[in-house]
Order: C-alpha cells, then structure tokens, then sequence
C-alpha cells in the first residue's frame, strides 16, 4: 500500500489491473450507457460541459472587458447592470469569473495531459525496458513524490516564472509520477500474458507490441487517473493562482480573484463568493464525472455503497 | 522489525540523494540568468558579480554541486540572500506555529473524522451516513483558501469571535494563543476530517462484512462490542495509511492556510521565499520539507508495519 499513489484512495484501487482487457473500440459506447446509468456521473458531464462551453465562448458570452476599470462603480451590488457585482477596482465579477473559467480548464486539461504523456513514455520505457532503466526511472519518480505536491509545484513555479505555462509545467511534473507508476504496473501485467507471448512468437517487432498491444489495454486505468486527476490540478491551480502564482494581474483567475476579494469580504463578499462558487461547483462536477468513468470502465470497483 | 527498519532506511538513501540533486537543480531550471532574476535590474553589477562568486555560480556545474553537497552534510544549508541569516536558523524559528498547527489540526480531524465515520458506517443509509458522506464530499472538494476565508466570514467578520489572522504563542500566553490557531487548525483539519471519514467508513464497511463480525454477532455480543471489539481496530489499519498518504496535502494545505492566517510557519517562509526571489532560501526550506516529509513517510510505514504484523513478513 506504502507504494501506491499518494492521495487517493481511488487511484490506488485503479492500480490493479482490469479482469479482462477487451478491445477499447468496441466497448466505447457501453462505457457511455453505463457512464450515464451512475446516479451523479451526468450531473458531472453537465458541471463539465458547462464549463467547457463558458470558456470556448468566453469571449462572446462575457458582458464585460475583464479587465475595463470603473473606478466610480468599485465595490458595487450585484444589481442588472452586474448581476455579479464589481470587485475592488470597478471590473465585472460575471466577466471575470466567465475568462477565469478559461484558465481553470487550460490548466487543468493541460497539465493533466502532460502528465498522463510524459509519465506514459516513462512507465512504459520502465516497465517494457526493466533492468537498470526500470530502476533509474523509477527512483526518479520516487524522487519526485519525496516533495509535498503544493510545495513543489511552488518551487517550480518559482523558477520557470510566473504565468500560465510555468503553473501548467509545474503541475505536470507533480503528475508526472502518479502516471509513470500505473503505466508501468499495467506494462508489467500485459506483458505477461499469452497474447502478448504469442506475438513475440510472431516475431512482431517490440514497438508494435507496445503500441498494438501494451498501449491499448493499459490505457483504461490511465484514463480514469486522468479524468480524477484533473479536478485536483484544477484545484492546485487556483491555490497556486491563490498564492499569487499563476495568471497575473490584471488577468483574471479564480484563485487571484479570490485572492483579491478577500481583503473585502465584509463591504463586497461576493467577489469572493462567485468565483468560490465556480471552483467548487466544477471540481465537485469533475469528481462525480470521474466516479462515473471509473465505474463504467472497471466493473469491479463499482461502488455497491 | 529490525530488518524492515533497515531495508526502508537503506531504501530511503537513493531517494535522497535524487531529492538534494533535485533541489540542487531547481536553482538552475530558472530561465536566464539567476542572479539577474533574484535582484533588481538597477542592482550594480559588480554586487551582481559578488553573489554569483558567493553562490558558486560562476564555477562549473559538477564543482558546485560538489561544493553544495559538502555542505549540506556538514549541516550547512546556506544562507538567505535577503536577510543574511543561515537557512536553517530560518526555518528554525519558524517551526514552532507550523508543529503547533499540524497537532491541533490533527486533533480536530480525528475528533470529527472517528465519531462520524464509525457512526456513518453503523448507521448505513440513514440521515447520519447521508450527512457523513455529504460532509466529506464538501472536505475534499473544497480548496483550502475558501474554507478558510468562509470560516473567516463566519467567525471572525460577523460573529467577531475570533482572530482572523496573526499568532500569538499557546505556550506563553495560553487561551490567547490557542484563540488564534483555532481558525488556521479548522481550516487544515476539517479538510483533512473529510478524507479520513470516508477511510474510515469505507473500510468500517468492509471489517462489517467479514466472517469474524458474523460470529461475534451471533455468539451474542452487543453491536457496540461487536464494533468496539472487532471492527474498529481492523478499520483503523487503511485510516494509518491514509493519513500517511495525506501528509503530502496536510503540508500543502499548511502552506495557504499559514499564508491566509497570517502564521509565521514554515509555510509561509516558503511563500515569502518565493516571492523574494531568494533561491538559496527556497531550495533550503524545501529540502528540509522534502527530507522531513520523507521521513514522517518512513515512519508511517513502519507504524504499518508495527499495527499489522502481516506487512513485516511480506
């Protein structure tokens, strides 16, 4: 148990290895039927395509500039005009709140994704190669889970500078281990058995097997990780945004708003509320959709409580 | 037991080694130049070129890791460009509100986290299960820095009833000083409540399930014995593993609540580090993060090991 991913009792269950690893392709649109059966998992999908949709069209749905000033409307009552209300120096809540939704998912997805690459090759260089390489690589990722997650996605920030790219850098790296780990573990299982012996027997190529073979039957456990661990790199950004990493000012991000607004939380709670409420409202969404996947592609971790 | 004590310390050296190089590096990850990063541009460039020749800068990358490598195991972990002190004397000052937090902290999530997760699981499918699981849904997803503003809010802003930021020490000034950790130990330990309620109940569920539970209950025993005797002790063995696990976050969750709370921690040390741009500071307080994190990692495994018998063996 001391080895499995730090953090989350679920990942940890996903660590073991599906029953029976059936074609991916022919499975997908069960997965979807028995996705949408699970009591919240829509309500998640709906949380999520919400948000997806608020930040492609942030542009257009925004009423506001983000960032236009209004020095003599600061502070103001959500009322028609601002049906969120004004922050500190005069700039719609809405407004912001809707581009911040943009920076949320871009880090989120983003990191995930560079995670779920960078550890992919990883654990399956570990796993297929074995030997020293196995051992370098895994230590390495020992290495990196030595450090609290929020204080070296700090550090890192710190280093590559602020902004979008270093905060999505940083959370990958912080990822990047929780990824290598499975990814091996799920190599070390499929090379195991017949079908894959069978096609060494063939004398098929050890890229292809990888590829033709490993990858496809590996990527059900890699996918529910990616799909939990996005609500969590969501959440790490906006602490890091929080903190004053992250997007800049006057850009607007969940974290720095709320970073902002909380020096007001008597005269105008609601710069803090609205974009709290946003944050809350996805990463809670993104956890049942998360739920939802993992139920449909692992039959034996469905919940029965 | 001896033997898993040694073969995790030995296993522990090529992980430390990794982590120093690590932190070592982080010096080097920064884009440019990292003595223009760390002072202002107006800054003579002479004084530029003392702290490059201070920090080893200007020499070739194996001799200075050599050089910071030597000093490291001789206890010296450098000094803060910004204050002159040594880092450790830094961090030293700093751990007392860190330590005193993380046990108040603790103490909250297991006075809530035991209660609620035992009944929870007891009462399966009632309202108390509903408002359990409820609560460590809202736990887990809720980030930090909004809990703590809430509970800002809520006592301090319009109740008034307590310090919303500052410290004051509990070993000196005693009721003055535990008002204001209240909030920051709320804050870090509901969070942490949350997980370790839905450890707890889960692996309740699971201890209730087994045969030694159907014996017990049939030779007669009371549910509350049944639970005291047989149930509990099993559950807690995923709930020591769990909160081994989420050490990691309680760190990471010290750090914003430590910076909300206006805490002198270690934390906030690592923040204001950050935003100094005081690179041998941060690579120091995290190096001491990351060793001590390791550390209370090693030691929750061999508690494992030492509450289950089965794990020495393996």
């Amino acid at each position: 148990m001391a080895g499995s991913i730090r953090g989350s009792g679920i990942a940890e269950a996903a660590d073991t290895p599906l029953a029976s690893p059936a074609p991916v392709c022919g499975r997908r649109w069960a997965v979807l039927r028995q996705a949408a059966r699970t009591r919240l998992g829509p309500l998640g999908v709906v949380v999520m395509l919400l948000a997806i949709v608020v930040a492609a069209l942030a542009p257009a749905i925004s009423p506001y500039d983000p960032l236009k000033q209004d020095l003599g409307n600061a502070l103001a009552r959500p009322d028609r005009a601002h049906l969120m209300g004004t922050d500190n120096v005069g700039r719609d809540v809405l407004s912001r709140m809707i581009w911040g939704t943009r920076v949320s998912l871009m880090a989120g997805f983003g990191s995930v994704a560079l995670a779920m690459i960078a550890g992919g090759v990883l654990g399956l260089l570990a796993g297929y190669t074995g030997g020293r390489m196995d051992g370098l690589v895994m230590r390495l990722m020992d290495a990196v889970l030595s450090f609290p997650p929020l204080v070296l996605a700090l550090a890192l920030g710190a280093v590559l500078g602020a902004g979008l790219g270093g905060v999505v850098v940083a959370l990958g790296v912080v990822y990047t281990p929780t990824f290598a780990r499975l990814m091996r573990a799920q190599v070390l299982t499929i090379t195991a058995r017949e079908y894959v012996e069978a096609a060494r027997a063939l004398g098929a190529p050890g890229w292809r097997i990888a590829w033709q073979h490993v990858l496809p039957n590996a990527a059900a456990p890699i996918v529910i990780q990616a799909s939990l661990s996005v609500a969590f790199a969501i959440l790490a950004e906006a602490s890091l945004s929080f903190l004053g990493l992250g997007i800049q000012p006057p850009g607007a991000s969940w974290g720095s708003m709320i970073n902002a607004g909380r020096g007001y939380l008597q005269q105008a709670p609601w710069i803090v509320f609205w974009p709290g409420a946003a944050l809350f409202v996805t990463v809670v969404g993104l956890n049942f959709m998360g739920d939802a996947v993992r139920d449909a592609l692992d039959p034996r971790l469905r919940k029965t409580r | 037991m001896g033997r898993l004590v040694l073969r995790r310390l030995l296993a522990t050296i090529p992980v430390l080694l990794l982590v120093t190089a690590g932190v070592f590096a982080l010096i080097h990850l920064t884009p440019g130049d990292p003595v223009d990063v760390m002072m202002a541009e107006s800054v003579d460039d002479s004084v530029k070129a003392t702290l490059r020749r201070q920090l080893g800068l200007d020499q070739p990358i194996y001799v200075q890791y050599g050089a910071w490598m030597a000093k490291l195991l001789r206890g010296d972990l450098g000094r803060s460009i910004r204050n002159g002190e040594p880092v450790i004397e830094n961090v030293g000052r700093r751990m007392r509100p860190s330590l005193q937090l993380a046990a108040l902290a603790m103490a909250i999530s297991l006075m809530v986290a035991t209660p609620l997760g035992i009944l929870s699981a007891a009462r399966r499918n009632t309202s108390v299960d509903r408002f359990g699981t409820t609560f460590a849904l809202f736990g887990i997803c809720m980030p930090n820095f909004l809990l703590a503003l809430l509970l800002i809010f809520c006592f301090g802003v319009k109740l008034r009833w307590l310090p919303i930021s500052g410290y004051t020490d509990p070993l000196e000034e005693g009721l003055q000083g535990l008002r204001s950790l209240v909030l920051p130990a709320l804050t870090l330990g509901l969070a942490l409540a949350a997980v370790v309620t839905r450890t707890l109940r889960s692996s309740m569920l699971d201890a209730l399930s087994e045969d030694y539970v159907r014996t017990a209950r049939a030779k007669g025993l009371s549910e509350s014995r049944v639970i005291r005797g047989h149930v509990l002790k099993n559950a807690l063995i995923p709930v020591v593993t769990v909160l081994g696990l989420q050490l990691g976050t309680l760190i990471g969750g010290a750090v914003i609540t430590e910076y909300v709370f206006a805490l002198p921690g270690v934390g906030r040390l690592v923040v204001d580090a950050v935003f100094a741009r005081d690179y041998p500071l941060v690579q120091g307080v995290v190096l001491l993060i990351a060793i001590g994190f390791i550390l209370s990692n090693l030691a929750v495994d061999l508690l494992y090991g030492w509450i289950d018998p089965r794990i020495r063996y393996r």
